[in-house]
């Protein structure tokens, strides 16, 4: 499984939100390949689920994948509740 | 690594700004005028805010802002900057911004180490709160020397 963190630039938002999720999966014990780019750069790499703040999340609907859409990027417990549904780990359970 | 790049020079309290491009730009004009970025880096964040929306603004209250190394970044450069009266930049959900971060990248590494600090930070609140609340450089300072680490 790939999950890929997009922002505008790839540079800063979507590589704090990769170690979060990094954070998140070890605590699942669920295993993916986790990476971060920007929007334009996101296209051409496939994903399972794509996830991206909630202003740029829409332009990754049409990528193919599952879409998380965040509204705050340091908001672990947001990420986790999220993430959760998408893998389908009970919140309850982590 | 990050009190190295978030010091004396980079750091400012309660600054006045009345919009979002005048908060932009007083956070940038910090490392133009150390000659850390070029001065049309700032004007790369402002059309990249008007482009994609208001991602920037990563959280309640706080913009991390940042352009691309090839947008003018002369050297590895972060600055912090509250604002005393917080200001609108179009996020409904996150806004008004306090708190004004500015990324000068010059690769798609090298920052990562001080990215890793600054998160740390930003993800305790009562520490985010005490920023916003300073009304003296050094109690900003002494926040961030808390989360510096050299790795």
């Amino acid at each position: 499984m790939k999950i890929l963190v997009c922002c505008g630039s790839g540079l800063g938002s979507s590589f704090m939100i990769e170690l979060n999720i990094k954070k998140i999966l070890q605590e699942m014990q669920v295993e993916a390949e986790v990476d971060h780019t920007d929007l334009s750069s996101a296209a051409a790499e496939k994903a399972d689920i794509y996830v991206g703040t909630r202003d740029i999340a829409g332009q990754l609907l049409c990528l193919g994948g599952r879409v998380i859409s965040l509204n705050s990027m340091i908001d672990i417990t947001e990420l986790r509740e999220k993430l959760g549904v998408v893998l389908g780990v009970p919140v309850g359970k982590v | 690594m990050l009190a190295k790049l978030l010091n004396e020079d980079t750091v400012r309290v309660l600054v006045e700004c009345g919009e979002w491009k005048t908060a932009l730009r007083a956070g940038g004009n910090l490392l133009v005028s150390k000659n850390y970025l070029k001065e049309e880096y700032i004007d790369a964040i402002i059309a990249n805010h008007q482009k994609l929306g208001p991602y920037m603004v990563v959280a309640p209250g706080i913009v991390l802002a940042h352009a691309r190394p090839e947008d003018g970044v002369l050297q590895l450069s972060l600055s912090l900057i509250t604002l005393k009266y917080p200001v609108a930049f179009g996020n409904d959900i996150n806004d008004p911004v306090a708190l004004v971060i500015t990324l000068g990248a010059t690769d798609h590494n090298s920052h990562l180490e001080a990215l890793v600090q600054l998160m740390e930070l930003l993800m305790k609140k009562e520490d985010v709160e005490k920023i916003m609340n300073a009304n003296h450089q050094e109690e900003v300072l002494q926040i961030i020397r808390q989360y510096s680490r050299v790795t």
